[in-house]
């Protein structure tokens, strides 16, 4: 299954101009190169004149380098960065609503606590819950709770920024460790 | 771009202009001498301020006549083509040619008008949405929503159309931007002095360590191929070209797209590859041991099966587009940069290793290659009496006859591989043909664009029966704007490349392929549209009327040739197929199958003896 936190996923993170259209691009050159977008989040930056595109590609439809090389000629794009999980901080928000009986409801409770999450409204049959943090957290979150019964659920997609002080070795030694 | 006019146009006392007179006054800035294009309603504003500008228009019969033309142009004199169409129907005819540019990477502006701002998006009449359509098929496209945007923006499209790799950049421009009557059309002009593209930064200068790790491998290689593409003429660089090849003693093949970017009576010059191309081009490309890529693409029609092409060779690829680096075939060594540099920067390194004294000796590898060359020529068979014209044999008359700088252009088909197969191309920038998309038609307005750019030069279209109906009507164009071209119709009465697949491929079996020698009647139809016409149909009359045809030069002519229907273009590589299995001409079939015999004795005795 194509789940967003797979780790075979790649993830760009594309600081493009906030013009109109521009998303179209992106989507369109996907489209017809036959690339396979598995999550795309979108939104203005700290910079009213750009935008900075959250893609998440699926490295088995088509070479990394051939994603990155064609996005790059689209004229409205500045920058690419191909973010790998280890040095990257990425996040995802979820929302779901799970079949809640009265018998099982503490026990979906229990999980959101145990994840940190947030109920967001209760049902007589039913339970909104939300949870962000890293994409392999959302998954193994999303795993449980399938076996009570997912009514709708939705993810945002990732979002990613690159690790500060990726260059200091005494950091990463210790994140590994 | 912007020439003396920039000087005038920006100290004109009148500095409030519409948007309809500052685009004109932009294309000026840009140096634009012609205009290719059709009026109608959305682009109208625009035709009224045409009236009095310093620039031509040429009125097309058809707006894909317009594209075409700009391609032409551009093909013949490295400057950017521009067309301008309205919105709706001419927009979608601009298409092809849009296609058509992108894939040749032919620097092009087209201008179309769009229905007025608030009427976007509400199917209003002949609305469509032209930079959507439009978005695959161009380097760029802009929709500009405020007049005093124009300037900016023509200027920004004819930098991106023109640097990196060239191609096609649309700019839609609504109607009320551009209307003398919309008081909020008009501003104060200004041209601008940078461009605000922070995201376009084309790779132009090769890196040092580049040049040498290609200077290492060329130096290295026994068997090595220069395999020339349409990057080189692109970026001027025939002249670098025959330098390296000449310092170097290396074999050079040129592409469809790359024909006359290396002289091809040069003794290193190979011809064509591909799957219609030289079986010496073809074979020294299998067997090299390096291929020098230069401003060259690896189109599936040069390569065949990816798999078994050039199975032995090193790659170095120089091309400005970094994303074709590694598409088909990783490059050993990768130079991303602009052709001409690149060359000229490997020839100073190559002078510096103390070449071409200290050239390698490549005699086994040159001998090898002079040995196909002259066992395996480009061949024909000449008509017998009372048959129909050989296509090949006018080709050859025509080349013989016309001037050797005549600018060649052709459709797409069988007449298109006869002519890049039998012109002998000496100079850079006479072939142009639609490679890349294969557009049928391309031939009569290319060659009026062709034309329009440089007067002074004999411009023939080599066309089919089969293209020459698809465009036929811009002979109008040409006649009306006295854009004096010829025309050599090679009329074999079939889609002759269409019923060559059939023939090898489909047993025989012909569909839909036969349109007939005598309707349209071509010599009729070419004289109802202003052009002088003649019908040869025997092969005693071939040069008398093309020697006529040569002196004409104050209206379009049109020659109809009638051809053999049933010749196929040899050598062929069939579709997919591996550059090794290529077919030549059947009078030469015996000769291959006896040598192909002999090789394979000679690999099977070597793989006992190891």
């Amino acid at each position: 299954m194509n789940r967003p936190g797979d780790l075979a996923h790649h993830t760009l993170s594309v600081l493009v101009e906030n013009k109109a259209g521009v998303l179209a691009r992106v989507a369109d050159l996907f489209a017809r190169r036959g690339y396979n977008i598995v999550s795309l989040a979108v939104a203005p930056t700290d910079d009213v004149a750009f935008s900075r595109i959250t893609i998440v590609v699926d490295v088995e439809s088509a070479p990394l380098e051939q994603i990155v090389k064609q996005l790059f000629k689209l004229i409205n794009i500045v920058e690419i960065q191909e973010l790998s999980a280890f040095d990257a901080v990425e996040r995802e928000l979820m929302i779901a609503t799970i079949e809640a009986s009265t018998e099982t409801r503490t026990q979906i409770v229990e999980l959101v606590n145990i994840f940190e999450g947030k109920i967001l409204a209760v049902g007589t049959a039913a339970i909104t819950v939300s949870l962000d943090g890293a994409p392999s957290k959302i998954d193994d979150f999303e795993t449980l709770l399938h076996d009570y019964g997912i009514r709708d659920l939705q993810r945002t997609g990732r979002i990613a920024l690159p690790k500060m002080d990726r260059s200091v070795p005494v950091l990463r030694a210790v994140n590994e460790a | 771009m912007s020439g003396p006019a920039a000087n005038d146009a920006t100290t004109a006392s009148s500095n409030r202009v519409n948007g309809g007179e500052a685009l004109i006054r932009s294309l000026e800035m840009e140096g634009v001498e012609i205009v290719f294009g059709y009026p109608g309603g959305a682009i109208l504003p625009v035709y009224d301020p045409i009236i009095d500008a310093g620039l031509r228009h040429v009125l097309v019969r058809h707006e894909q006549g317009a594209g075409h033309m700009a391609e032409g142009y551009a093909h013949a004199t490295g400057k950017p083509g521009v067309c301008m169409v309205t919105s709706g129907p001419a927009a979608t005819n601009v298409v092809t040619p849009l296609a058509d540019a992108m894939l040749d990477s032919v620097p092009m502006v087209c201008i179309t008008g769009q229905v007025a701002l608030p009427a976007i998006g509400t199917d209003a009449f002949q609305e469509c949405d032209t930079t959507g359509i439009t978005r695959s098929v161009t380097k760029h496209n802009f929709l500009v929503t405020r007049a005093e945007d124009i300037p900016r923006t023509i200027r920004e499209a004819f930098h991106i159309a023109t640097t990196g790799r060239p191609g096609p950049v649309l700019v839609d421009i609504p109607k009320n931007i551009v209307d003398a009557n919309n008081p909020d059309a008009y501003f104060e002009w200004e041209w601008p002095d940078d461009l605000d593209l922070p995201g376009y930064n084309p790779n132009v200068t090769p890196g040092d360590a580049d040049i040498e790790a290609a200077a290492d491998l060329l130096m290295q290689a026994e068997r090595p191929v220069l395999y020339v593409g349409g990057g080189v003429l692109k970026a001027r660089g025939a002249q670098a070209l025959l330098e390296l090849a000449e310092m170097t003693d290396i074999p050079v093949v040129t592409t469809l797209m790359a024909r006359g970017a290396f002289p091809d009576t040069h003794e290193l010059c190979l011809g064509m590859p591909g799957m219609h191309g030289n079986y010496t081009a073809v074979t020294a490309i299998q067997r090299s041991d390096l291929l020098i890529a230069m401003g060259s693409r690896f189109d599936d029609r040069v390569t065949g099966k990816v798999g078994a092409f050039a199975p032995d060779a090193k790659v170095i690829h120089v091309d400005i587009d970094p994303a074709e680096h590694g598409k088909v075939r990783k490059p050993d060594v990768s130079v991303v940069g602009d052709c001409r540099i690149a060359m000229e920067l490997l020839n100073e390194v190559l002078r510096q290793r103390g070449l071409p004294e200290s050239n390698p000796d490549r005699s086994p590898w040159k001998q090898q290659v002079s040995g196909w060359l002259e066992k395996y020529p480009l061949t024909y068979q000449q008509s017998k009496d009372g048959e129909l014209l050989k296509p090949q044999y006018v080709i050859e008359r025509l080349r013989d006859l016309s001037p050797s700088d005549t600018i060649v252009c052709s459709g797409v088909g069988q007449h298109q591989m006869f002519a890049s197969q039998y012109w002998e191309f000496n100079h850079p920038y006479t072939w142009i043909n639609s490679g890349g998309l294969g557009t049928m038609g391309f031939s009569i307005p290319a060659a009026i664009g062709a034309k329009a750019g440089m007067p002074d030069r004999t411009v023939w279209a080599i066309d089919g029966d089969g293209c020459f109906q698809m465009t036929a009507q811009e002979l109008v164009t040409a006649a009306v704007e006295k854009i004096p071209v010829k025309i050599a119709l090679l009329n074999n009465s079939f889609l002759g490349m269409v019923r060559q697949w059939q023939s090898l491929f489909y047993e025989e079996r012909l569909s839909e392929v036969h349109l007939g020698y005598d309707l349209p009647n071509y010599v009729m139809l070419a004289e109802a549209m202003g052009c002088v016409a003649f019908r040869v149909e025997d092969v005693d009359e071939v040069d008398d009327v093309i020697a006529k045809a040569n002196e004409i030069n104050d209206r379009p002519v049109v020659v109809e040739f009638r051809c053999h229907a049933d010749e196929n273009v040899y050598p062929m590589v069939p579709a997919g197929g591996s550059n090794d299995d290529v077919i030549v001409d059947p009078s030469q079939s015996a000769l291959l199958d006896a040598d192909r015999a002999a090789a394979a004795a000679a690999a099977a005795t070597e793989g006992t003896n190891a």
